[in-house]
């Protein structure tokens, strides 16, 4: 299962610059350790407690999975994966 | 050095004290590699309060696509405080996370402001840079692009 994967520009360094890459899994975290293989650190950036880290947002398709399954959300071939800085603060 | 022009800052102020004593945000995008701000995004608070802002993610993502797809990145991501000084809080330096961006800050409170500062946050840190409000572009094909209207982001999501 062949998921397009967008990269924001705080987490580039991580992907050798590149802005989308492509990964594999069928939900949301295996789609995240597959990222880790090959960028490693990126799982850190993406992930505390189990859930989506809280500086970053991530999209399947146009789904904020927060509002999903979270790392449980089911992917399909072809799905696109959005991660984008938590824009916040006090 | 940020330099922007005038018309987004008297947005940028419009939008902080209509929205106040909530906390306003935003960004401005402006063509990628130019470092000028043209086109602003205002943005829904979505934490509602008035000590802290939030960009919903749905508006995010639409404004981010937006400016994908027109070859712009954020410039200026900018919020309001309302009852403190224009100077970054320790959430603000925690969720800083556009490295390039200038980040301009904007007291309401009436102890303080109106008052704008502008600094850049990278890795923890927070610096102060000088910011000029310009009436015009030096680049003519910049003012041309000024847009203080918001289409996709205040869309309905």
């Amino acid at each position: 299962m062949q998921i397009a994967v967008t990269i924001p520009t705080i987490l580039r360094p991580l992907t050798g610059d590149q802005k989308q890459v492509t990964a594999h899994g069928r939900t949301l975290a295996e789609l995240i350790d597959n990222l880790e293989q090959f960028y490693p650190g990126i799982k850190k950036r993406l992930v505390a407690e189990g859930k989506a880290h809280s500086f970053v947002n991530i999209y399947v398709n146009d789904d904020d999975v927060r509002f999903a399954d979270n790392l449980d959300t089911t992917l399909r071939d072809g799905d696109n994966v959005t991660i984008l800085p938590a824009v916040a603060g006090g | 050095m940020l330099i922007i022009h005038q018309l987004l800052v008297d947005a940028i102020v419009r939008q902080a004290r209509t929205d106040h004593p909530m906390e306003t945000c935003g960004v401005v995008a402006g063509p990628a590699g130019s470092g000028t701000p043209t086109r602003l995004f205002a943005m829904d608070n979505a934490a509602k309060s008035e000590s802290y802002f939030q960009f919903g993610p749905h508006q995010q993502l639409k404004a981010w696509r937006e400016m994908e797809r027109n070859g712009e990145e954020p410039i200026v991501i900018y919020h309001s405080h309302t009852s403190s000084n224009a100077y970054p809080s320790r959430a603000d330096i925690q969720y800083a996370s556009e490295p390039n961006a200038h980040y301009l800050i904007i007291s309401t409170d009436s102890r303080y402001g109106p008052s704008l500062r502008c600094f850049r946050i990278c890795n923890g840190r927070s610096v102060e840079e000088r910011m000029k409000v310009v009436s015009a572009y030096r680049d003519d094909a910049f003012n041309r692009l000024i847009d203080v209207g918001a289409p996709a982001a205040v869309a309905s999501v």
